[in-house]
Formats: C-alpha cells, sequence, structure tokens
C-alpha cells in the first residue's frame, strides 16, 4: 500500500510544497539570513553580524512595545478566559434562550480586525468625549480600550470550545458528585474544572497566541498613539519596516525577536498545561 | 440521548434559572451596543457623528444614504468586495483541495521524509506573519503575484500549516481497511483518496473552510503588502479611507464599517449551527 502511494508525491504533496517553500521557506530563511544584514531591497544587503539586534534592544520603542505587549498579554487572557468560562458555565445551567444568547455572545468573533477597531474607536472616543479627552490622549486608554475590544472578540470564541468542554463531561461524574452530598461550587472547583482542563489548555493558548500578534486591531484603534506608547510589538516591527529608512534589517531582527517569543510562549504554555490535563 | 431524570448540580432552579435569563438578555443588549452605534451613526451627517455619537440620526442631524453613496464612490467599495469574495472563495477551495490531499499523503506514507514534512507543518503554525512579512512580499513581487489570481497561491503556502496539521489529526483515525478495500477492488490511489477519503473527511472539510474563510476574508496585511493599488479588499478599502490623508469622512467610514459587518453577519445567521460546531471541532482537535 505505501509503495504504491509514494509514486504519486508529484500529484498529492508537490502543489503545496511548492508553495509552502516559496511562501514560507524561502521567506522564513531568508528573514533569518537578512536580520544580520544591513538591507534596503534583498538585492544590496551586507552582512552586518549582530548590530541589528543591538539597534533592537537598544531601541526604546521596541523594549516599550515588549513590555505594552507583555502586560496586555497578561490581562487580556485573564479577562478573556475568566467571562468565557463564566458565560459558557452559565450557558450550560439548562436555562432558556441558550441558543439565542450563544449566538450573540460569538458574533463579535467574525468580524475582521480593522472594522473592530473602528467600531471601538466610535464607542471609546464617543464615552471619553464627555470628559473631553480622546483615545489617544492617555496611553491607558489606549491599554483599556484595545483589552476591551479584544474580550468582546474572544469571548464567543473561548465560550464555545468550553462549551463544548462542559458538555463533554459525562453525567454519572456529575452525578456521582451530587450523591456524596457536593455543593454547586464544590462540583464546579473538584469535577468540572479539572474534567475541561484540556478546553483550558487551549483557550489559554488561542487567546495567548491571539494578543500577543495582535496587529490589525492595534493599528485601526490606536494606530500606537499617543506618539508610540500604545504600538504592540507586530505594529512596531510593521513600522521600523516601512517607516524608517535604513532601519529594514533592524524590523527583521525584531521581527526574529518576536518569532522567538512566540515561540517559546507557545512551547512553555503547551507544557505547563498538559500536564495538569485529567486524562479521560 | 434521552433524558431521564435531572440532575439538580447541572440544572438551576426556576426562578433562578428567570434572574439568569433577564441578566444574559441585558448582557446580549450591551453586547450588541458597539454594533448598534454603527448602524445607527451610518446614517447621520458625518458633522454629528464625533460630536453626537450617542444622538439617533433624526431631524438636522439625518443623511439618509448619502454616506452610503458617497462611501462607495471614494473607496470603490463594490470592486473590494467582488476581491474580497474572489481571493477567499478561490482560495479557501484551493486550500482544502491541495492540503488535504498532502495530509493523507504524508500521514500514509510513513518514512523520515514524510515526518520531517509534518513536523515543518506543525513549525508553520506558530511562526508569526511580521516574521516572513517583508521577505515574502519581495517574493511575491519578483513573481509578479499582485493580483487575485497571484495571492491564491501565497495563501494556500501559508495557510498550509494548520490545514495540513488538522486534516492529518483526522485521517489518522480513519480504518485503513477502507482503502484497502478500495485498492482490491481496482482504485488507483487517486480514485482512492477522492472517491472514499475526501467524502469521509467531510466534517474536518468544514471545520478547515470556516477558519480559513474568518482569516482571509478579514486579513489585512498580506493582501496590503502583495495587492498591487488596483486591487483593494474590504479590509484594505476601510484602512485607505482612515489612513488617506487629509480630515476623515467619518459618514463614509461608519458606512464603509456597516456594509464590511452585514455580509459577514448574513452569512453567519444562515450557516450558524456549522461555524459553531466547526470552531468546536477545530477546538478539540487543536
Amino acid at each position: 500500500m505505501q509503495k504504491a502511494y509514494k509514486k504519486y508525491f508529484a500529484v498529492f504533496a508537490l502543489p503545496t510544497m511548492i508553495a509552502f517553500t516559496l511562501f514560507f521557506i524561502v521567506p522564513f530563511l531568508a528573514g533569518i539570513l537578512l536580520s544580520f544584514c544591513k538591507f534596503t531591497t534583498v538585492n544590496n544587503a551586507t552582512w552586518v553580524g549582530t548590530a541589528n539586534y543591538i539597534r533592537a534592544f537598544s531601541n526604546e520603542e521596541f523594549v516599550n512595545a515588549l513590555w505594552f505587549t507583555i502586560k496586555y498579554t497578561v490581562v487580556s487572557m485573564i479577562t478573556i478566559n475568566f467571562f468565557a468560562f463564566a458565560l459558557a458555565y452559565a450557558l450550560t445551567r439548562g436555562i432558556k434562550g441558550t441558543n439565542l444568547f450563544r449566538t450573540v455572545f460569538f458574533m463579535p468573533n467574525l468580524i475582521g480586525g480593522i472594522v473592530l477597531g473602528y467600531i471601538w474607536q466610535l464607542m471609546i472616543n464617543g464615552i471619553l468625549g464627555h470628559f473631553n479627552v480622546t483615545l489617544t490622549s492617555d496611553p491607558k486608554y489606549g491599554f483599556w480600550g484595545l483589552v476591551i475590544l479584544t474580550n468582546w472578540q474572544l469571548i464567543g470564541y473561548m465560550m464555545i470550545i468550553y462549551i463544548a468542554g462542559i458538555q463533554n463531561i459525562p453525567t454519572e461524574l456529575i452525578e456521582a458528585a451530587q450523591i456524596d452530598g457536593a455543593t454547586r461550587f464544590q462540583a464546579l472547583r473538584y469535577v468540572t474544572l479539572p474534567m475541561v482542563m484540556s478546553s483550558i489548555t487551549i483557550c489559554l493558548f488561542l487567546t495567548m497566541t491571539n494578543s500577543f500578534k495582535m496587529f490589525d486591531q492595534n493599528l485601526a484603534l490606536t494606530a500606537g498613539g499617543p506618539g508610540k506608547s500604545t504600538s504592540m510589538l507586530a505594529l512596531d516591527i510593521f513600522n521600523t519596516f516601512y517607516g524608517r529608512n535604513g532601519w529594514e534589517g533592524v524590523g527583521q531582527a525584531k521581527a526574529v525577536i518576536f518569532f522567538v517569543f512566540v515561540g517559546i510562549l507557545s512551547l512553555t504554555q503547551l507544557y505547563l498545561t498538559r500536564r495538569k490535563e485529567v486524562e479521560s | 440521548m434521552a433524558k431521564k431524570k435531572s440532575i439538580a448540580l447541572q440544572e438551576v432552579s426556576r426562578p433562578v434559572g428567570r434572574i439568569m435569563t433577564t441578566c444574559l438578555i441585558l448582557l446580549s443588549f450591551i453586547f450588541m451596543i458597539p454594533l448598534g452605534l454603527v448602524f445607527i451613526n451610518a446614517l447621520k451627517n458625518k458633522l454629528y457623528i464625533s460630536s453626537n455619537p450617542f444622538a439617533l440620526p433624526l431631524a438636522e442631524m439625518a443623511a439618509g444614504f448619502s454616506n452610503f453613496k458617497n462611501g462607495i464612490e471614494k473607496t470603490g467599495f463594490l470592486q473590494a468586495a467582488g476581491n474580497s469574495l474572489f481571493i477567499t472563495v478561490f482560495s479557501v477551495l484551493a486550500i482544502i483541495f491541495f492540503t488535504s490531499m498532502t495530509a493523507w499523503w504524508i500521514t500514509r506514507v510513513k518514512n523520515k521524509f514524510t515526518t520531517a514534512l509534518y513536523y515543518l507543518f506543525v513549525f508553520a503554525m506558530i511562526v508569526p506573519f511580521q516574521m516572513v512579512m517583508f521577505t515574502l512580499s519581495k517574493v511575491t513581487d519578483i513573481l509578479s503575484l499582485n493580483t487575485p489570481w497571484g495571492i491564491i497561491p501565497v495563501y494556500v503556502g501559508f495557510g498550509a500549516g494548520l490545514c495540513v496539521f488538522m486534516f492529518s489529526g483526522f485521517v489518522k483515525s480513519i480504518p485503513i481497511s477502507l482503502e484497502e478495500a478500495a485498492m482490491i477492488d481496482g482504485c488507483n490511489p487517486i480514485q482512492t483518496f477522492f472517491l472514499i477519503v475526501f467524502p469521509v473527511l467531510k466534517p474536518t472539510v468544514i471545520t478547515v473552510a470556516i477558519l480559513q474563510t474568518m482569516w482571509i476574508w478579514n486579513d489585512y496585511l498580506l493582501p496590503k503588502l502583495v495587492l498591487s493599488s488596483d486591487y483593494q479588499t474590504i479590509p484594505v478599502a476601510v484602512q485607505y479611507l482612515r489612513g488617506g490623508y487629509g480630515s476623515v469622512d467619518m459618514g463614509a467610514l461608519m458606512a464603509m464599517l456597516v456594509l464590511a459587518i452585514l455580509p459577514i453577519i448574513i452569512f453567519y445567521l444562515l450557516s450558524q449551527k456549522y461555524i459553531i460546531k466547526g470552531i468546536a471541532a477545530g477546538a478539540v482537535k487543536g
């Protein structure tokens, strides 16, 4: 069987591989190479060693963007997962209108980041207008604006995953807890939560990478303002590439650093939460 | 499954249920305020949007549909919508067609090469777009892929990671005896895949299609960097309206936001059953 299939490499795997090589592998490797070069286009690159990395780390905007991104990611991870789980728990208690609520809460997720950004810009500026300030008056407005925006966008998505997790818990387990005289809170703490640990892993992972890599919403909501104080990493990298002549190499170095961060975060998170999962 | 007895810990009593429903109705309204606000302001004279965003578009504030007319003309919205639709539909079809074949092949042919390939695809999933942004746009420049046709293979290459991973996960659960039977009946591998395997993959196809549609339809950066300025997609057109020089036409912006949101909401309400199922299934496998 394997032998029969093997000959069909050109039919089954080659087209995808060509696209994957041209549009992922080549740009990825070239990106790593160029992060050690000074260049304005790909043709005039000259080797400069680690100079770009040193410039990236001594670039105040980059360090600021890194901190902003970390703070924002931590806050949104916690809030999104808390609210999403609470909603999922409420919507699995057999109350009326469950399907309708699920539909409503999920809807924002389908709207693209650019459009979301402008929706919330209107909304938040409308409220802040009463106090004679705007979103870009102070970085803290931009920060909380982004947190609220992502909560609105992602709560529904995570809620769907938590609902699936809660519904997969065998009824007998809850029944047994009830017979043992567990209170509602104890059942939640000692049965439901451990049983949905895999959903929690997935949701933490998804919210973390989503928040950390966010670009569109950031660009549309504040575009980094005031100044560059609310630029997240992705936006800072974009601006370094396309906003400043002679900084392309630094932009690429920042992108590599960004990639390493995302990679490390993804792996640790998976490792840490996988250990807590209950085999079922 | 028949519900024989209700379990008290899983359900709430009727009065509590009523309170919860009321709270959730309230929350749903709050959730919809931002969308409602955009719809209201799309019908408002642009001079009043920034100063009175929460007022209804009545009396002198009413603008009828002039914002829509204005915005469509300024951005070439209809053409952008056509481009978005074309790119999304054909990229998703191409992604499903090519990555499902690849996933099946690398799962069934087990050797060092296919294993390495599999991990390469998984690796691609965690690489952020900014890492390849600059170099990718140079590659597409060199190959002159700056048209709606040209961007399709780019989406196949960039979407391959996640899709191959998801299809592979499902292929592993298909019993190989199915394919052996097909071979004995005289199917070649191509027939086996399209007649036997592909129909079984349907649930994953739906999940992949939904995830990729959401991604490509809403994608801003890739079309912005790859397509020439003659071909805008909806997100690019919206951002263009805002990012241009001079004062922003808030009325046109609001109208364009409405036009960007409407098709998504209609699509969602028509197929929400599949979307919600697909998301849940995708997450369980991821």
